[in-house]
């Protein structure tokens, strides 16, 4: 991210504020102050926290990503107005309140183990192997408070001490790998990272092999589909494209 | 109407919270799978807890170190969960089956229960909890069983284990600081009658307190090889066969080191390590599914073939 220092910068960011946030400041009636690593904005009521910081005149380069919460990229560290506890959550999904200071995380630092599955032992001592800090946990659920997904991550760290794989791939499900967690743990787990190693091993070992792949790896090399990809590949751009539009969508 | 079914009366439909600890998960599975099935056949459901986390590992001595003691304080608010849940019938006891976890919960409960400061720091450092009440009684498996009379396990044994020469080994974790031991400190007899009651025959020895060399396994092996090797000997020098314990830690020390013990001391004979609730589930003749041998180092089924309680 980048913050516009000069009046020209200041300018084109002007210029650029129906385009990023789709409203004309004329017709904007509430207003709000954010602060924004320390320096205030005036910003419209009701935006998020990516598009007000936008509005502000920032530009992101890192710390943005699907604007739908999924992809964990624009982790946002504030403190509401008149409120002493630090908050984290994503920012595309956080609603910009007067009074609010905060800062972008673009990224959490954080070594990233270097393993293959197919050599390691579906044990609980690989986990310990490759992130022995989870033996620190001392169980304060500082992580689970910072989770935007609303996981339990202390309970995904504590079933990962104790090898509880089904535990651990379950609990860290729906992780989107923003690194709050790890940002604020006191005992310096990277809780993402192993709950992804945890996943992998589980899914390799834990699961079995699903049938449903298999029997479609079969159809494959019995040619059930060869036609239809035949089709496609012999197809025009014009007729591409015509079959395109006409696809079958998968409903809303 | 029987002595054993009025036994039967007494413990059936007994639902106890249960914490089991990560080692009885990992490298002790052989201790968790004979007690709950020992349990079982004394009519009790031993409950696990269903969020559980660390025990704490090791009971932090410091005054100002309450971080180490959050661990302890939620698994006990994890009870009252349960009591809630009613998924148990036990409104204050929690039983602990290692003896490093049930001195860590046993003496936060302590300090927490009797600091209301203390107490106080913990509950504002929780999230969605409820505050720990202070009700909980943290009790380790053998005394459930003390409190529930040893005269019924006596009824309960299919197979005594006579002529077994069997030296019970304490360690320390249930018996200091004598705040929490579970038995006399300095004369302990809750694992002897225990025993006498699986019908061992019961070796006393001056060593079955005397520290295993605990954690020093990590970083100073040849300690624990010279404490284990005197803890061992001293016990077959006054008789007996194997030894009984309830520490995982104990255990990995005097049984797995003995691969050491065996290098260093070239004269010395393997001697079987068990759990005594291993030694319960022989007794009581359950499943040979539960007995978990293939966790012991030192293999204990030739000993058992050798007196008749295991089939060849």
């Amino acid at each position: 991210m980048e913050e516009t220092k000069s009046p020209i910068m200041d300018r084109i960011a002007e210029a650029n504020k129906s385009a990023t946030t789709g409203i004309d400041s004329k017709d904007i009636k509430e207003w709000i102050t954010i602060y924004i690593m320390g320096r205030g904005y005036k910003v419209p009521a009701d935006l998020t926290v990516l598009t007000a910081m936008e509005y502000a005149g920032y530009k992101f380069v890192r710390s943005v990503g699907c604007r739908q919460g999924f992809c964990g990229a624009c982790a946002t560290v504030f403190r509401k107005k008149g409120d002493y506890k630090l908050q984290a959550d994503m920012a595309c999904q956080t609603r910009a309140e007067d009074g609010m200071y905060l800062v972008q995380i673009p990224f959490t630092p954080a070594e990233k183990a270097s393993y293959d599955l197919t050599k390691e032992d579906y044990s609980p001592s690989v986990l310990i192997k490759y992130y022995p800090e989870v033996a620190r946990c001392v169980s304060c659920n500082t992580c689970t408070k910072a989770c935007p997904q609303d996981l339990e991550v202390m309970d995904y760290v504590q079933a990962a001490l104790r090898g509880d794989f089904e535990a651990l791939a379950r609990d860290s499900f729906d992780c989107i790998q923003c690194g709050l967690c790890a940002m604020r743990c006191p005992a310096e787990i990277v809780q993402y990272h192993v709950g992804q190693l945890g996943r992998r091993l589980y899914g390799r070992n834990g699961l079995g092999a699903p049938k449903h792949l298999e029997k479609r790896v079969e159809e494959i090399q019995n040619g059930q589909f060869k036609k239809a990809l035949d089709t496609v590949i012999s197809c025009s751009d014009e007729e591409l494209r015509k079959k395109y539009t006409a696809r079958e969508i998968e409903p809303e | 109407m029987s002595a054993h079914e009025d036994f039967k009366l007494l413990t059936d439909g007994m639902k106890v919270p249960y914490f089991p600890g990560c080692t009885l998960k990992t490298t002790a599975r052989n201790f968790e799978e004979s007690a709950l099935a020992s349990a079982r056949a004394l009519g009790i459901e031993m409950v696990e807890l269903p969020r559980w986390n660390c025990c704490g590992t090791v009971f932090s001595l410091s005054a100002d170190d309450l971080i180490h003691h959050v661990a302890s304080v939620r698994n006990l608010i994890r009870v009252q969960e349960m009591n809630k849940q009613g998924l148990v019938n036990e409104n204050h006891r929690l039983v602990t089956l290692c003896s490093m976890c049930f001195n860590t919960l046993k003496r936060s409960n302590l300090r927490v229960k009797e600091n209301a400061e203390d107490m106080k720091k913990i509950n504002d450092l929780m999230y969605r909890e409820e505050d720990y009440q202070g009700h909980v009684e943290v009790v380790h498996f053998i005394e459930l069983i003390r409190d529930l009379g040893f005269g019924k396990v006596k009824r309960a044994v299919k197979k005594s284990l006579t002529e077994l020469k069997v030296a019970p080994y304490y360690g320390c974790m249930i018996l200091r600081p004598k705040e929490v031991s579970i038995d006399d400190p300095e004369a302990p007899t809750i694992m002897h009658e225990m025993l006498q009651a699986l019908g061992t025959e019961v070796i006393s020895t001056p060593y079955n307190k005397v520290c295993c060399g605990s954690y020093q396994t990590v970083q100073e092996k040849s300690t624990v090889v010279e404490l284990a090797h005197e803890i061992l000997t001293h016990a077959q020098k006054a008789g007996a066969e194997a030894m009984a314990t309830t520490c995982p830690l104990c255990a990995f020390n005097l049984d797995n080191r003995q691969k050491e013990i065996v290098e260093k001391y070239p004269g010395f004979k393997k001697m079987p390590i068990f759990y005594i609730t291993q030694l319960m589930a022989i007794a009581f003749d359950l499943d040979k599914k539960f007995y978990g041998f293939e966790q012991n180092f030192v293999d204990p089924k030739p000993l058992l073939k050798a007196k008749n309680l295991l089939k060849q």
